[in-house]
Parts: C-alpha cells; sequence; structure tokens
C-alpha cells in the first residue's frame, strides 16, 4: 500500500480535529492548551508538508521551518506568561481565568 | 389733508387715557404702594379720558366741517422682508365717530364709577383698567394698518378678561373671565388666519394698500381648493368679529361677563368694544363687498343671533343679563345690516346702540345700587317712585331699544330692517324674517323689564334670599354692601355721579338718530371709509330714493310692521305682568319642554362644557399620554437607551472571558468562511 496524498491530509484533519477537541474539552489546565495549539500547529505542517511533496513544489517546507520557528517562540512566551500567571492567581485553572469578562 | 389734523395731536387721544391707567395702576394700587388716593385717581384718569373726549370732538368737527383726512404712520416698528409693521393713524368719517362714541361712553362710565365702586376696595385697579381699556379701544379704531388692529383687539380682550374677574375672590367671576377668554381665543384664531392670508397675498398689512389690490385678490382661488381666495379671508375675518361681536355660535361668553361689575358690562361688553367686530367689518368693507358668500354667511349668523338671543332674554330674571342679551340680539341686527351690505347702517345702529345700550347697563347699576345689590327682577318692583331720574332715564333707553318712532333706535333699527328687505343675497329672507320678528322679541322682553323693575307692586320683601345673595351664577359680589341688607330697606335714588351720566346719555338716545341719519345714510360721511359696490348690492341705493327726511321717515315708520309689532310686544308685556301676572307661569307650564330649552340657552353651554371642552380634554390627554409618554418618552426617548441595553446585554452573553470560548469562536468563523470559500467560489 502506498501512502498518497489523502492519507496525509486525514493525518493533518485528524492532528486537528484532535487539538480542537482537546481546546474545548480541557477546563482545568493552561499548559494543555497550549499543547493543543502547538498541535494544531503541527497539522497545518503537515499538511503543508504533504501538498508540497505532491505538487513538487519547495515553498511549502520552507513555511514549515517558518512555523516552526513561531511555534518555538511562541511557545516560549506562553509558557512565560503562564508562570508569571501563576505567580499572581497561583493557578492555572482555565474555568477560573474569566477576568476578561465585562 | 387738512392741517387741522396733526399727528402729535392725534398721539394725544390714546395717549392721555393711557398715561392716567398708568399713573393710576401703578401708584394708586398695592402694586405700587398705594401712593395715590382715590381722589386723586378718579380725577386724574377722567381727566385723561376727558382731554381725549375734547380732542376726539375736535376731529370729529374738522373730518365734518373741514373735510379733514388723516392717514400716515408716525413709527415703523420693523420691516420682515417687504412686510412693514407700523404704528399709525387713520382718520376718516368712520374713525372720529368712533373715537367720539368711545371716548364719551368711557367718560360717562368713568363719572358713573365713582359712586357705583365706592365701596370697593379695587376702586384705584378699576379706574387703571378702564382707562387702559379707552386706550386700546381707541388704537383700534384710529389704527391703519392691520397688525395695530389687531394689537388694540387683543388689548381689549385683555381687559376685558381682567374686568370680568374683576371680583376675583368669586369663583363664578373667574370661571366667567376664563370662558370669555377661551372663547374669543376661538375668534382671534380665524381673525389673525384672515390677517395673514392678507399679508401674504396682498403683501401689507396697510388697509389702503390692502383695499388697493381687493380686485386683485377676488380673482384668486384658495391654493389646493377651487374656493374663493377673498372668501376664505373674508369668512376668517368674520370669525374673529363674530368671537369679539359675541354672534352665534362663539356668544356664549357675552352673558356670563355679566360677573363683572356694572360700568363695564355697559362701556366693555354693551357699547364699545363688543361692537370692535362690526367696526372690523365695515372698515374691510371693500374686501368684504367682493365675495357675496361670505356675506350670505354674516347675514345668516347675524340673523340667528338677532333672533334666537331675543329669546333667551325673555327668561332671565337677572337684570343685567336681561340686557345682555338685548345687547346680543341687537349685535345681530348690526351683523344682519353688514350682510346686506349697508356698513353705514351697521355703524349707524353702533353709535345709536352705544347710547341707549350704556344708557341702559348704567341704569341697570343705578337700580342694583338702589336695591343694595339684588339683581332679581322678580323681587323689584315700583322702584319709579324712588328712583325717578333712573325711572325716566331707563324708560328712555328701552323706547330707544324698541324703535319708537323719533328716538335714536327707530332710525337704525328701522334702517337695518329696510335694508335686508332690499338685499337679495342669500339667506336674505331669513334674515329679513328674523329681524322683523326680533323687534317684536325685543319690545316684549324690554318691558318685561321694564314693568317688572319700575311699575308693579314692592316685592323687595318676597326675596328668599335678600341676606346671602346666595343666586349662584349672578350673585352680588365682594363688596361691603351687607351693613345696609335688611327687609325694611327702601330702594333710594343714586348719588348725582351715577345719574348725571344716564341724563347725558339719554340725550343722544333720543336725538342722535334724528340729527345724523341724514349724513351718515345717505351722505358723504362715511365716503372714502365704506365702499359698497352698488351694481351688485344696492340694498342703500334704494333706500337713499326711498328716503324723504327723517320726519318722513318716523312717520312713515308708524304705519309698518315693525311699529305695529313693538307696539304689540310692549303690550303683551304689560297683559302678562302687569294686568295678568299669573299668565306667564300658565305659558311656562303649557310649554315645558320650550321653556327648558331657553333656560339652558339652547343648550350651547352645555355642548362645549361636555363635548368640546371635554373632547378637546380627552384629546389633549390622549396626546399626552399617546403621543408624549408612550411615543416621545416611551418609546424614542427610554426606547433607545432600552435598545442599547438590551444589545449590550446579548453581546455581554457572548462575552464569557473564557479563553476557550474566544478559540471556538475563532474556529467557527474559519469555519464558516471555509464553507463559504469553498460552497461558493467554486
Amino acid at each position: 500500500m502506498t501512502l498518497t496524498l489523502p492519507h496525509y491530509l486525514s493525518l493533518g484533519a485528524m492532528l486537528f480535529a484532535m487539538s480542537v477537541v482537546g481546546i474545548f474539552l480541557n477546563r482545568k489546565n493552561l499548559i494543555v492548551l497550549l499543547m493543543c495549539i502547538e498541535l494544531m500547529l503541527l497539522a497545518v505542517n503537515m499538511n503543508f508538508v504533504a501538498f508540497s511533496h505532491y505538487l513538487g513544489d519547495m515553498h511549502g517546507q520552507v513555511f514549515v521551518f517558518f512555523i516552526l520557528t513561531v511555534a518555538a517562540a511562541e511557545s516560549a512566551i506562553g509558557l512565560a506568561l503562564l508562570v508569571l500567571l501563576f505567580r499572581n492567581k497561583s493557578n492555572i485553572n482555565v474555568d477560573e481565568l474569566n477576568s476578561l469578562k465585562g | 389733508m387738512s392741517a387741522t389734523l396733526s399727528a402729535s395731536t392725534l398721539l394725544a387721544v390714546p395717549l392721555a387715557p393711557l398715561v392716567g391707567s398708568v399713573v393710576a395702576g401703578l401708584f394708586g394700587t398695592k402694586f405700587g404702594g398705594d401712593h395715590i388716593g382715590r381722589k386723586v385717581t378718579h380725577s386724574l384718569t377722567i381727566l385723561g379720558v376727558l382731554v381725549a373726549f375734547i380732542i376726539s370732538a375736535m376731529t370729529l368737527k374738522s373730518v365734518v366741517v373741514d373735510g379733514a383726512r388723516f392717514n400716515a404712520t408716525l413709527y415703523e416698528w420693523m420691516v420682515v422682508g417687504g412686510l412693514k409693521m407700523e404704528v399709525g393713524f387713520l382718520v376718516d368719517g368712520l374713525t372720529a365717530m368712533m373715537m367720539c362714541v368711545v371716548t364719551f361712553v368711557s367718560l360717562m362710565v368713568h363719572i358713573y364709577t365713582i359712586g357705583y365702586m365706592q365701596e370697593d376696595d379695587g376702586y384705584n385697579r378699576f379706574f387703571a383698567y378702564i382707562s387702559l381699556f379707552t386706550f386700546s379701544m381707541l388704537m383700534l379704531v384710529m389704527s391703519n394698518n392691520m397688525l395695530q388692529l389687531f394689537f388694540g383687539w387683543e388689548a381689549v380682550g385683555l381687559v376685558s378678561y381682567l374686568l370680568i374677574g374683576f371680583w376675583y375672590n368669586k369663583p363664578t367671576a373667574i370661571f366667567a373671565n376664563m370662558k370669555a377668554f377661551v372663547v374669543n381665543r376661538v375668534g382671534d384664531f380665524g381673525f389673525i388666519l384672515g390677517i395673514g392670508l392678507i399679508a401674504a397675498y396682498a403683501g401689507t398689512l396697510n388697509y389702503g394698500e390692502a383695499f388697493a389690490k381687493a380686485d386683485a385678490l377676488a380673482r384668486l382661488s384658495f391654493p389646493g381648493t377651487e374656493w374663493m381666495l377673498i372668501t376664505v379671508i373674508c369668512i376668517c375675518l368674520f370669525i374673529g368679529a363674530m368671537g369679539k361681536s359675541a354672534q352665534f355660535p362663539l356668544h356664549v361668553w357675552l352673558p356670563d361677563s355679566m360677573e363683572g361689575p356694572t360700568p363695564i358690562s355697559a362701556l366693555i361688553h354693551a357699547a364699545t368694544m363688543v361692537t370692535a367686530g362690526i367696526f372690523m367689518v365695515a372698515r374691510m368693507s371693500p374686501l368684504f363687498e367682493m365675495s357675496d358668500t361670505a356675506l350670505s354667511f354674516i347675514l345668516v349668523i347675524g340673523a340667528i343671533t338677532a333672533l334666537f338671543m331675543g329669546f333667551l332674554g325673555i327668561i332671565q330674571n337677572d337684570i343685567k343679563r336681561v340686557v345682555a342679551y338685548s345687547t346680543l340680539s341687537q349685535l345681530g341686527y348690526m351683523t344682519v345690516a353688514l350682510g346686506a351690505s349697508a356698513y353705514s347702517v351697521a355703524v349707524f345702529h353702533l353709535m345709536t346702540h352705544a347710547f341707549f345700550k350704556a344708557l341702559l347697563f348704567l341704569g341697570a347699576g343705578s337700580v342694583i345700587i338702589g336695591m343694595h345689590h339684588n339683581q332679581d327682577i322678580r323681587w323689584m318692583g315700583n322702584v319709579r317712585k324712588y328712583m325717578p331720574i333712573t325711572w325716566i332715564t331707563s324708560l328712555v333707553g328701552s323706547l330707544a331699544l324698541i324703535g319708537t318712532p323719533f328716538f335714536s333706535g327707530f332710525y337704525s333699527k328701522d334702517s337695518i330692517i329696510e335694508a335686508v328687505h332690499e338685499s337679495h343675497l342669500w339667506g336674505s329672507g331669513f334674515a329679513y324674517f328674523s329681524v322683523v320678528a326680533g323687534v317684536f322679541i325685543t319690545a316684549f322682553y324690554s318691558f318685561r323689564m321694564y314693568f317688572l323693575v319700575f311699575h308693579g307692586k314692592e316685592r323687595y320683601d318676597q326675596n328668599p334670599d335678600a341676606h346671602h345673595d346666595a343666586h349662584h351664577d349672578d350673585a352680588h359680589d365682594a363688596h361691603g354692601h351687607d351693613d345696609h341688607h335688611g327687609h325694611d330697606a327702601k330702594p333710594h335714588e343714586s348719588p348725582w355721579v351715577v345719574w348725571l351720566p344716564l341724563v347725558l346719555l339719554a340725550i343722544p338716545s333720543v336725538v342722535i338718530g334724528f340729527m345724523t341719519i341724514q349724513p351718515m345714510l345717505f351722505g358723504e360721511f362715511f365716503k372714502d371709509a365704506i365702499v359698497v359696490d352698488s351694481h351688485k348690492h344696492h340694498a342703500m341705493k334704494e333706500m337713499a330714493e326711498a328716503f324723504h327726511g327723517p320726519v318722513a321717515m318716523a312717520i312713515h315708520g308708524l304705519s309698518t310692521l315693525p311699529f305695529w309689532l313693538a307696539l304689540a310686544g310692549v303690550v303683551a308685556a304689560f297683559y302678562m305682568y302687569m294686568v295678568n301676572p299669573a299668565l306667564p307661569a300658565a305659558i311656562r307650564r303649557a310649554f315645558g319642554p320650550v321653556y327648558r330649552l331657553l333656560e339652558n340657552k339652547y343648550y350651547l353651554d352645555w355642548f362645549n362644557e361636555n363635548v368640546i371642552a371635554r373632547g378637546t380634554r380627552a384629546l389633549g390627554t390622549g396626546l399626552w399620554k399617546g403621543g408624549d409618554q408612550a411615543v416621545i418618552d416611551g418609546a424614542i426617548v427610554n426606547g433607545s437607551w432600552k435598545l442599547v441595553g438590551r444589545i449590550s446585554g446579548a453581546v455581554r452573553w457572548l462575552q464569557t472571558g473564557y479563553i476557550y470560548h474566544y478559540a471556538f469562536a475563532m474556529l467557527l468563523g474559519v469555519f464558516v468562511l471555509m464553507t463559504y470559500f469553498i460552497w461558493f467560489n467554486r
């Protein structure tokens, strides 16, 4: 059996769906939320690589590097924010982080 | 223009009473600290009116003898676009005659007031008011433009309001003055619409300039309709006259105005102010001549007033109200004459009526003083024994009123009947019937009152409320006459300040008609003041042909129907109230429904209070509750903040503050955008 484009796209879609479900179902931990966002970016990367290979165009893989870089920076900033948040509120429970509400 | 009429002399005529009024009003009342006493007040105001009267008489002389005329603007108030608003005087025969009538009657009333009001606390205030009235009325009649006419018109209305409610502690007086004011507003609204139409289409408020365009106005039609513009203007103006001159159905305020002191009933509500409407129509005769429809309208309204208000006079028991209904009826006669295009006859009747009606009112006031403020004629009788001067002068007034040949009322009233007879406008048949029938009615109620008051048995001690004066609607007043109330008190002749005006008014009541009918009706007196289109309306022309001098007219009058009707009225009154006093009660029983109809004044007051006043209140309440509170306050003002509140409430509900909700919203947005992109941009 050869792996064709639909397989890769299905994998990407599954990863994306998992991360979405993770975002919605997770009420406790902000770290899980960050991880889900990383997973979402990975799903996007998967689609880029698959299309890049399928179309024989290297631009897609270049974008993957950009996204990985941004994702790394984002997790660093996200974790830093998380630490600050924990210092102020002494928990990282998502359900209690609703001070944006007017 | 003759040199004898100078602007400054004329200006002194209205200003002299104004000065008297202002000084008396400011320094003679509590308002200014009671600086001057009663003697100073009445001397000063009488002096002011006397000056006005003397100048008026001189003006009349130069107008009649030298043919002097005056028409000039004295002061320009402002110019709006091309419309000038000015103060100016127009003096011709009509104005000069009105000036003399107004100042003469006013002078008589001023003198009379010294006696009538001597026990009243508001003595100085009263003089201030009647002098102010004289000023306003003079401004009205001397005006050369409609704006000043309207100013005078409203000013006399204001003074009338103040004087009807002179005894402001009396609830009925307050009700009456409010009623007079409100009813006059209805008329004034029509009046100002008429003036506005003239200003809009003629572009001027000045009489002369507006009348010069009368022909052009008569060719226009009212925008959006097929009505003649001139008809609309004339009817609007006449509605103003209906309010001021108390024509049906706006007459309801006049009988109630008898709540005021008697001198003002004589001055304002009989002799001068109520005739302002007649004067105005006569002054505007070049416009009214253009519209037969408006003249027919005037004719019918006048006829209704002349006949039906006379009926009401028959059943009144208050001496002042009898005279008041008689005034209404006589105003109806004048209006009928206007409708028949006999403007000079109307003004002639206005003049004679001013003298004899002021006389009758002041005579009634004198009787009221003599009777210790009892006004009910059922409890009078045989007053002639105690008050001979009042008796004779009242008899003269009554004879003039009913149109006895050689008396002034005969000439004017007979001329009106003759003019209506010659008129061929629509409605003139009804008008002729009304004025002829009105002669009988007038004679009947006048002499009913005369016999009940001056003849017959003395019934002073039968008055059931002699002590309380509690006849609710026309009880006496706030003044302190109570100390001499008593069953034994006989009437006594009034002091000279009261009877002197009676005598002075009785003289013109007798002779003025005889002396002036020739120049006023058929001569040159009103030549340039009153315009009659003698081709269309030939009543005056035919009357002039039939006229052979006042003596011949009086002798011919003896053989005509009105004279015999008047005689029949007097005889009927004599029989019913002197010979067989049980008869009126029997008639009243036999004609119960008719009597009740008259008793309730044709239910017009009822109609006004229950339908018009209540309807207006309901409309006002509806607009307040429905329009103001529901729509403006509820829907627009409160509705806008409620709507914003609701929208923001919904939006706030979306803003939970949970990150995953925002994330979900973003994803949903992406999903929707992608779906749209894929499905619709394929």
